[in-house]
């Protein structure tokens, strides 16, 4: 579905992803975890057209993104919920979620449209009570829920999710990561870049570890969690813990 | 079904105002807040839906009237074929400009468009021999339209306020519309607009152009008003004040354009009193509103409105 080849990634002269790669099968879901700054995000940027300054291969369904633009990748079938969430909050749920629909719109597939609206509410419950409300009224984690409802408007078959998990609480992420787990059952193809390691491992079927740019560590996403490195650098075990054993 | 009614309301006032109002310095003062309305509901496209600032608006404003002034005079031009050459003009070059410059963003788009304003401010001042010069453009035709002539002030304010009443209309569809949801967008977060497969670049040069060819409309109807036009008039200072209406009538709003045009064409007026303490009061003013109302005049005054219903 997606596949990665030496992707080199600069800030000016600065290389922030140098040379990795890495590939992403039909209703898979791939974790990239890693430190911050390792350059997790950057990546997600270069494959939905918001970095301009790239090299190396990014082949979406065989085809390569290079040169196109976000609306052009959009419409391709990729959807990212950006870091950090970045809803548009003085503007309400719904025109949020219709916003994601922005390029099908254009198609003029209004009825479709609100049946995808619809089926997002089916699965965040919570957004058809706040639907007539700012988004920047809601809690945290309701923000993530219209994220990733927002990206799933556009009619993705490949979602990039940013640290999805960020700032919310344990049992909220759990939520959300039940959902992803649902969107994969239904055949979505989901790259998810985390730094709640143990959780993204848990759901996924493939995982990456980034370290400055680079893969230093990948595999089936169970012999990851067993891994002692990983267990080391991103579960919270340090070495104490680790050798009285 | 609100909507309508404000249209209707608003229709009634300025035909009323028509109507009844015979006084010629109140109809003139009431045609300069139509002209300032445009301005206003054009630049408020931009900045406050779209989220971009300019400071160089009064170009357009400038290049809207003294294109028609040239093509009427200069070529002996009907003026009303003169009005859609001014705008493609003022669109066409807001089209140059923008292609480089709205790649810029907040105090950079400011300094962008502060250049560009006053590079064509100096073109209209030193280009004599077309322009008129810094002495000013005179001798520019009244409009009129078969048996119909605006060189009557009411005439003339009815034909600025209907041009006022369709602008808005036309920016109402467009803010309502899906486009409008996108600008929005691009000013709440360009990349997550960028994100949602907004064309961030492609909106912002076409709302930039629109309100571009809105000012040479206001640029237009000044022109044929007051017959003399002068590089003076769309100056610097211009553009500040433009943008000076949009935020004091409430930045993401239609009649805030409306409101901020109103206060900012009357004030002066009503400040004439106060003589070499005009401008000192003008600015206190500006600043009063500005601290207990910072989200301009329409929010400020709904949010009174609201508390003063909840208390009761």
């Amino acid at each position: 579905m997606l596949r990665i080849r030496n992707l080199k990634c600069f800030y000016g002269r600065i290389m922030a992803v140098k040379g990795i790669s890495l590939s992403v099968g039909k209703g898979q879901i791939v974790t990239l975890i890693g430190a911050n700054g390792a350059g997790k995000s950057t990546l997600l940027e270069a494959v939905c057209g918001l970095l301009p300054r790239w090299e190396g291969e990014i082949l979406y369904e065989g085809d390569s993104l290079k040169g196109l633009d976000p609306p052009a990748i959009v419409r391709k079938g990729v959807s990212l919920v950006p870091e950090g969430r970045m809803i548009f909050p003085p503007m309400t749920v719904s025109d949020n979620l219709i916003l994601g629909a922005y390029t099908m719109i254009r198609k003029k597939e209004d009825a479709a449209v609100k049946q995808d609206l619809e089926r997002v509410m089916e699965l965040f419950p919570i957004l058809k009570d706040r639907y007539r409300q700012p988004a920047g009224t809601l809690s945290g984690g309701e923000q993530q829920m219209l994220a990733i409802g927002r990206a799933l408007m556009s009619h993705p078959r490949l979602l990039l999710l940013d640290e999805p998990s960020m700032g919310l609480a344990p049992l909220i992420v759990e939520k959300i990561f039940q959902t992803l787990e649902m969107l994969r059952n239904e055949g979505m193809t989901i790259l998810l870049v985390e730094q709640n390691a143990r959780a993204a491992l848990q759901i996924a079927d493939r995982g990456y570890v980034f370290e400055t740019g680079s893969i230093v560590l990948q595999g089936p996403a169970p012999d990851l969690l067993e891994d002692q490195e990983v267990k080391r650098a991103y579960l919270g075990k340090d070495y104490g813990g680790f050798y009285d054993h | 079904m609100r909507v309508q009614i404000l249209y209707s309301f608003f229709i009634l006032m300025v035909a009323l105002a028509g109507h009844f109002i015979s006084n010629a310095y109140y109809l003139q003062v009431l045609t300069f807040i139509g002209i300032n309305t445009l301005l206003a509901l054009g630049l408020n496209m931009l900045m406050g839906y779209a989220g971009q600032i300019s400071l160089g608006h009064a170009a357009f404003y400038g290049i809207g009237a003294y294109a028609t002034a040239i093509l009427t005079v200069h070529f002996s031009w009907s003026p009303w074929l003169a009005l859609p050459v001014a705008i493609a003009a003022a669109v066409m070059v807001a089209y140059i400009v923008g292609v480089p410059t709205l790649k810029l963003s907040g105090y950079y788009l400011g300094m962008g468009t502060l250049g560009f304003g006053m590079i064509i401010n100096i073109i209209f001042r030193e280009w004599s021999s077309v322009t008129g010069g810094a002495s000013g453009f005179v001798g520019i035709p009244a409009l009129s339209l078969g048996p119909v002539s605006f060189s009557s002030r009411q005439n003339y304010l009815y034909l600025v306020w209907g041009c006022v009443l369709l602008c808005i209309v036309l920016c109402r569809r467009i803010i309502d519309s899906r486009v409008g949801r996108a600008l929005r967008a691009i000013h709440d977060g360009e990349k997550a607009a960028a994100a949602v497969g907004v064309d961030t670049q492609k909106l912002k040069l076409q709302v930039f152009v629109l309100s571009a060819g809105m000012s040479a409309l206001a640029g237009f109807l000044y022109a044929h008003l007051v017959c003399f036009i002068s590089p003076e008039t769309f100056s610097f200072i211009m553009s500040i004040r433009m943008v000076t209406m949009v935020v004091i009538g409430g930045m993401a709003s239609i009649w805030g354009s409306l409101l901020g045009a109103s206060l900012l064409t009357l004030l002066p007026e009503w400040l004439h009193a106060f003589s070499e303490f005009e401008m000192v009061v003008y600015g206190l003013i500006l600043m009063i509103v500005m601290i207990f109302l910072p989200k301009g005049l329409t929010r400020g005054i709904l949010d009174i409105v609201e508390r003063s219903r909840r208390s009761l």
